[in-house]
């Protein structure tokens, strides 16, 4: 057990992963945006069109993708919150800092690609409909998160307060996930789900998982890439950046 | 005869029954926003490393 503590420790230490957190930047950008132009291509060229949706079904997977990113970088963010409040861990708090904008642009890639589906699919590109307000909110509380901080001029308690913020909006998480299944809607149930028979035929799934692992490592790459530049401005003082810096 | 096929196969390929434009604009917005997220963190730590390397010179 002890090698967690140490796991913890080490990540704990802004010096620590700065150094150590580089090569994964360039592994997790370039096979995740290999894994992204495979999926994509095989979803655009190499799969035959829905019976019911046509050709508009290849939209399924980047939306997908993008809007089940977008609820997993909340859960790290939430988590981080916790841990922050909990430890006062340092680290903690910068990966909100740096994952909070990321969470948005993905967001809004979700709604997007969900509104342009939405009008061949639909008739409409928007409905009032859990779904899609219960992501709008997601949408918010990632804007809220970076907004708040910089509302809040003392530093640590822009930490605190966004900390909890990250926490207290992980309720919308579940309402997310089950509103497709609560709540009347015009939006499909999932295509696939853990422990489940997938509800979409073999052609439609590997594109979709292809691309679901592309989106999560390379924004796993760029949630890392700007943890660096997150650590880089709040150690700037710090005596082994500046020995790095010189060195560089 | 081949060049002709490889035609319609693009045609196809963009026009996708009438669904080709909101199948592009929806791939076309997320890698705009792919990208534009992958380069971000990159050029905003390089900007914070230049301007310490600076403040550092003028000490």
């Amino acid at each position: 057990m002890g090698w967690i503590k140490t796991t913890f420790h080490k990540t704990g230490s802004p010096r620590w992963f700065f150094t150590g957190a580089r090569p994964w930047v360039v592994g997790l950008y370039v096979l995740g945006a290999l894994l992204i132009v495979v999926g994509s291509t095989w979803g655009l060229g190499f799969v035959p069109p829905e019976r019911l949706q046509g050709n508009s079904v290849r939209i399924l997977f980047i939306h997908a993708p993008a809007a089940h990113l977008a609820e997993a970088i909340y859960v790290a963010i939430a988590v981080a919150g916790f841990v922050f409040l909990v430890w006062r861990m340092k680290m903690a708090d910068m990966l909100i800092q740096a994952a909070a904008p990321i969470g948005f642009v993905v967001t809004v890639v979700a709604l997007a690609t969900g509104i342009i589906w939405g009008i061949p699919t639909w008739g409409t590109g928007w409905v009032w409909d859990a779904r899609t307000v219960s992501t709008l909110l997601l949408a918010f509380l990632f804007f809220g998160l970076v907004a708040l901080r910089q509302a809040i001029g003392r530093e640590d308690q822009a930490s605190r307060a966004v900390a909890l913020l990250a926490l207290v909006g992980v309720i919308n998480i579940p309402i997310i996930k089950y509103s497709v299944e609560w709540f009347t809607t015009l939006h499909q149930p999932p295509s696939i789900e853990i422990g489940k028979k997938p509800a979409i035929a073999a052609v439609f799934l590997w594109p979709l998982a292809v691309n679901v692992l592309g989106f999560y490592c390379f924004v796993a790459g760029v949630v890392i890439a700007a943890l660096r530049a997150r650590i880089v401005e709040r150690e700037a003082g710090a005596q082994w950046l500046r020995d790095w810096t010189s060195k560089s | 005869m081949a060049a002709r096929l490889d035609v319609e196969v693009v045609t196809e390929l963009l026009h996708m029954g009438g669904h080709g434009v909101y199948v592009w604009s929806a791939y076309a917005l997320s890698f705009a926003a792919l990208v534009g997220l992958g380069i971000w963190p990159l050029v905003s730590l390089r900007a914070t490393i230049r301007r310490l390397k600076r403040r550092r010179d003028r000490q």
